[in-house]
């Protein structure tokens, strides 16, 4: 951001719309494994906003809410019937960690829509590990429930007999790529939205085409506030609809 | 722009940051810390509370709704009751009038009673007299009778003797 505020006084156009991802140090020095970084940071305000957003608004426990109570319940609701109706009864038992996948995620792409913020989940290391663990778990959930049955979600039953070869090989491709798409999905997205606010700010520079710039900035910036919550709950659902699979693998 | 982006290559190392994996480890060790965190807060607190309020809620409107149709029991017996009390009033009223003409009647009856008695009585005494004073004129025409028989055989030259004219008249009379 000071070397586009360079820029801009040069007289240059100047674009750096990946600067903002970058993972800095925050009190200087190498980075280690350990070292408290941006991200670190603003994964410790998405455990704040996560604290603010669901502890300290239910902390009166009235049975006729306020308003940060509803926004809490409304939030437990969704997610629960998620849960509840994609994954079915026996699913609610993951529901805290799926809660937790959720409540992560669009707590991070909120405070990353903060300007001068860094975004947390436009990072595939974050996003990865998110996917990650949700294919691992229920891989292994899969095989633990079902024994060798699960690898029926591989042999299409209702398919004809010559068919279903060809189509195991495609249901098993189409099952490891499940955390490649799951993961870059919510990361594309999110950077993506985030360059393209910086791009039209690089333009702002510009006298000319400011005001068209900067009506780009504010209607990316309104879609970046639906992709922010739209990310989470796709995230969230092919999380349950994965949970499904592991639990119900028939087709 | 090709240029921009090779100059802020050369500043930042590879052109997107996400590839630059020297900062995985250190993005994925606080990664698991906040999933951790996040995790250990729904879990032990947020959720349960949530879902207790939920559930107390739940049966607030339950006991709410019961508490209401309690109540709603309560005015039908009322106005059952209401009914029942205007049903006895009107029934009462019928039984206080029919009592009431039943009285007046038996009233009536009585003095009907001592009227037609007083009028038999009357009667009766009305009778008496007639009789008397029949009685009275048959004497009289007993009476009549002899003087005018005596004054007949008086005229007729003969000279009769009471006894025996009161004798042939009485005679005459019963027959």
């Amino acid at each position: 951001m000071a070397s586009e505020a360079q820029g801009a006084e040069t007289g240059g156009l100047e674009f750096h719309p990946m600067d903002q991802f970058n993972i800095e140090s925050l009190f200087g020095g190498p980075i280690a494994w350990y070292t408290p970084t941006n991200a670190a940071l603003w994964m410790g305000l998405a455990i704040l906003a996560v604290i603010g957003l669901m502890v300290l608004t239910t902390s009166k426990r009235s049975v006729v809410p306020s308003r940060g109570q509803s926004v809490a319940e409304l939030a437990y609701g969704f997610v629960y019937k998620m849960v509840e109706d994609v994954s079915g009864k026996d699913g609610v038992v993951y529901f805290p960690y799926i809660m937790t996948l959720f409540m992560f995620i669009v707590c991070a792409n909120f405070l990353g829509l903060i300007p001068m913020s860094f975004t947390t989940t436009s990072h595939f290391a974050v996003t990865v590990v998110l996917a990650m663990a949700v294919f691992l778990t229920v891989t292994v959930l899969g095989f633990v429930k079902n024994g060798t049955k699960f690898l029926g979600l591989f042999w299409v039953s209702s398919a004809p007999l010559a068919l279903r070869p060809i189509l195991a090989i495609i249901e098993v491709i189409s099952y490891f790529v499940r955390p490649v798409s799951h993961s870059i999905r919510l990361a594309g997205n999110v950077m993506a939205g985030h360059a393209v606010i910086k791009v039209f700010a690089g333009f702002a520079a510009i006298a000319v085409v400011s005001p068209i710039a900067i009506a780009g900035i504010v209607a990316m910036y309104a879609l970046e506030i639906l992709v922010s919550f739209i990310q989470a709950y796709v995230f969230t659902i092919l999380t349950c609809v994965y949970l499904k699979d592991a639990l119900h693998p028939s087709h | 722009m090709a240029t921009d982006t090779q100059s802020a290559a050369e500043a930042s190392g590879p052109g997107m940051p996400q590839l630059d994996f020297s900062t995985w480890g250190n993005q994925i060790f606080w990664l698991v810390i906040t999933l951790v965190v996040i995790y250990l807060i729904l879990s032990r607190v947020a959720l349960p509370r949530i879902a207790s309020v939920l559930a107390e809620r739940q049966g607030t409107i339950t006991n709410d709704i019961a508490a209401a149709e309690d109540l709603k029991a309560k005015a039908q017996e009322a106005e059952a009751a209401y009914d029942k009390a205007l049903i006895d009033a009107r029934a009462e009223a019928g039984r206080i009038v029919a009592e009431t003409k039943a009285g007046i009647q038996a009233d009536l009856d009585k003095a009907i009673a001592t009227a037609d008695t007083k009028i038999a009585a009357k009667a009766a005494e009305g009778e008496k007299v007639i009789a008397e004073i029949r009685a009275g004129a048959l004497d009289n025409v007993k009476v009549v009778a002899k003087d005018t028989a005596k004054e007949i055989v008086a005229a007729m030259g003969g000279k009769a003797d009471a006894k025996s004219i009161t004798a042939a008249v009485t005679a005459r009379m019963k027959g």
